[in-house]
């Protein structure tokens, strides 16, 4: 018992003195996962919706395809990014491997399908009440997509949420694609497991409270911008 | 391209083989409102969504103008019962309906913030447009329509479930659109409204045109029985549904 206490007040003293090594690990990772997120957001919310909106051969299969891609296990993205990117691959050339960039590319793999899957569910919701009215007022595709996109903003927020939830919590991928080398490709997922398998708890703990506190700090600023946006646009 | 007359010609539209449009016979000039009366069921909405397009009859003709040609790209519009309110403001909903035309943002809320002091609403603009009253809703979407400049005008039950003075300012505008040049087509189960605001009544039993005529006549001595029977409150069911 006594064990367990100490290393969480070391953990806690890690992060009451702002330790470098802490905060270095957690700039990067907020880097890496809000470019994907940012990424997955430009692609995955878009693709959503023009999914949800369109008219064509093969848009169950490729609902399905897209809903299934949700639970990609995240080190087959992994290895496939590693062989893109791997000097032999097709990018090879871009000598992209073991960087952040890498990482990013990875992520944004993941949280694209989760997100495009998401917003094809809510913008469908939608589009089942106003498809009519849009048509009559001779909405081409494109401009329905957008006004749906723009309509459902504060439900999206969910599947902004969801997609930075899977690229944080993420280990598999960015650990074979960026190495987890120390001060280049060390992100907190991938330092709580080498802390962890080296004995050092303190640094794994101090790692895992501030994700913890990050993810729901975000989830309570995400709560309170939809609560407002609902009271003031209903 | 000319839109009047307008000729239906023996409309059909039998989704899963229910019967709904079954031979639609119509003619409507350039000017007036016309309501379309009958009991529910009678196809009377299904036959506003046809002639804009939303639905694919089953078989039948419509010819647009002197030619017989394909539904115009511009001109028709359609408010419907429960209008699409999006989760923005008053004005930015009423300016939706200039989107697809080539206009500048600034000219096409311009436009819209005009046409929200024609009827009423110009110190809402800046409201959310889904915390308005359901006859404010009503009279958003009588305004996003007529900013388009319409040549038919549709109207699905747009006074439904709203009380007398929000359907009486709905009734309003309604006339003033008229005004303005715009050939409407409405329907409504309110016969005090009918009276009120029609120029000719078209009513619909089944699927079918009973009779069109002049408002005065059709309330004085209605032509068919089923028109009669409507207008007493009496249509029994087996008129209504005939395949009930």
């Amino acid at each position: 018992m006594s064990a367990f206490a100490a290393t969480f007040s070391d953990a806690l003293s890690l992060l009451a003195h702002f330790d470098h090594t802490v905060l270095e690990i957690v700039a990067l990772s907020l880097q890496v996962s809000g470019a994907a997120v940012l990424l997955g957001t430009l692609i995955g919310l878009p693709l959503g919706a023009c999914i949800a909106v369109g008219r064509f051969p093969g848009k169950t299969t490729l609902s399905v395809l897209i809903n299934g891609m949700m639970g990609l296990p995240s080190v087959v993205v992994g290895v496939v990014v590693y062989l893109i990117l791997s000097r032999s691959g097709p990018f090879g050339a871009l000598g992209m491997l073991y960087s952040p960039a890498a990482m990013v590319v990875a992520q944004t793999l993941l949280v694209v399908p989760l997100m495009a899957a998401i917003t094809r569910q809510v913008v469908e919701d939608v589009w089942a009440r106003y498809a009519e009215e849009l048509q009559v007022m001779r909405f081409s595709w494109w401009d329905s997509v957008t006004t749906l996109l723009h309509d459902c903003r504060h439900s999206l927020v969910v599947a902004v949420l969801a997609g930075l939830g899977r690229a944080m919590s993420e280990v598999g991928a960015v650990m074979i694609v960026g190495g987890n080398i120390d001060r280049a490709t060390r992100v907190m997922t991938t330092a709580i497991a080498l802390e962890t398998s080296k004995g050092d708890l303190a640094l794994a703990i101090a790692l895992g409270m501030v994700l913890i506190v990050i993810i729901l700090a975000l989830n309570a600023l995400a709560f309170g911008l939809r609560h407002w946006a609902m009271r003031r646009y209903g | 391209m000319a839109i009047f007359p307008l000729r239906i010609s023996d409309l059909r539209y039998r989704p899963n083989g229910r019967e709904v449009l079954a031979g639609i016979d119509l003619e409507l000039g350039d000017e007036g409102i016309t309501l379309v009366l009958g009991p529910n069921g009678a196809g009377k909405s299904v036959l506003l969504r046809a002639i804009c397009g939303l639905v694919q009859p089953s078989s039948g003709s419509m010819a647009w103008g002197s030619e017989q040609g394909a539904r115009p790209e511009q001109g028709v519009m359609m408010v419907f019962q429960r209008p699409m309110m999006l989760r923005a403001s008053v004005l930015h909903n009423v300016a939706l309906g200039l989107k697809p035309l080539d206009l500048s943002r600034r000219e096409r809320e311009s436009r819209a913030l005009a046409m929200l002091e024609r009827i009423g609403l110009a110190d809402r603009a800046g409201d959310s447009a889904r915390q308005l009253s359901g006859g404010e809703q009503q009279r958003l979407a009588l305004a996003r329509a007529w900013l388009t400049r319409p040549r038919l005008l549709l109207l699905d039950e747009p006074t439904a479930s709203l009380d007398p003075s929000a359907s009486a300012a709905v009734e309003r505008i309604i006339r003033e659109i008229r005004t303005d040049g715009t050939r409407i087509l409405m329907v409504t189960h309110n016969l005090g409204q009918a009276t009120r605001l029609g120029d000719d009544i078209v009513f619909m039993a089944a699927g079918r045109v009973c009779e069109h005529t002049a408002v005065q006549p059709f309330f004085a001595r209605p032509r068919s029985e089923e028109a009669r029977l409507f207008i007493q409150g009496e249509l029994p069911w087996r008129m209504r549904f005939p395949g009930a």
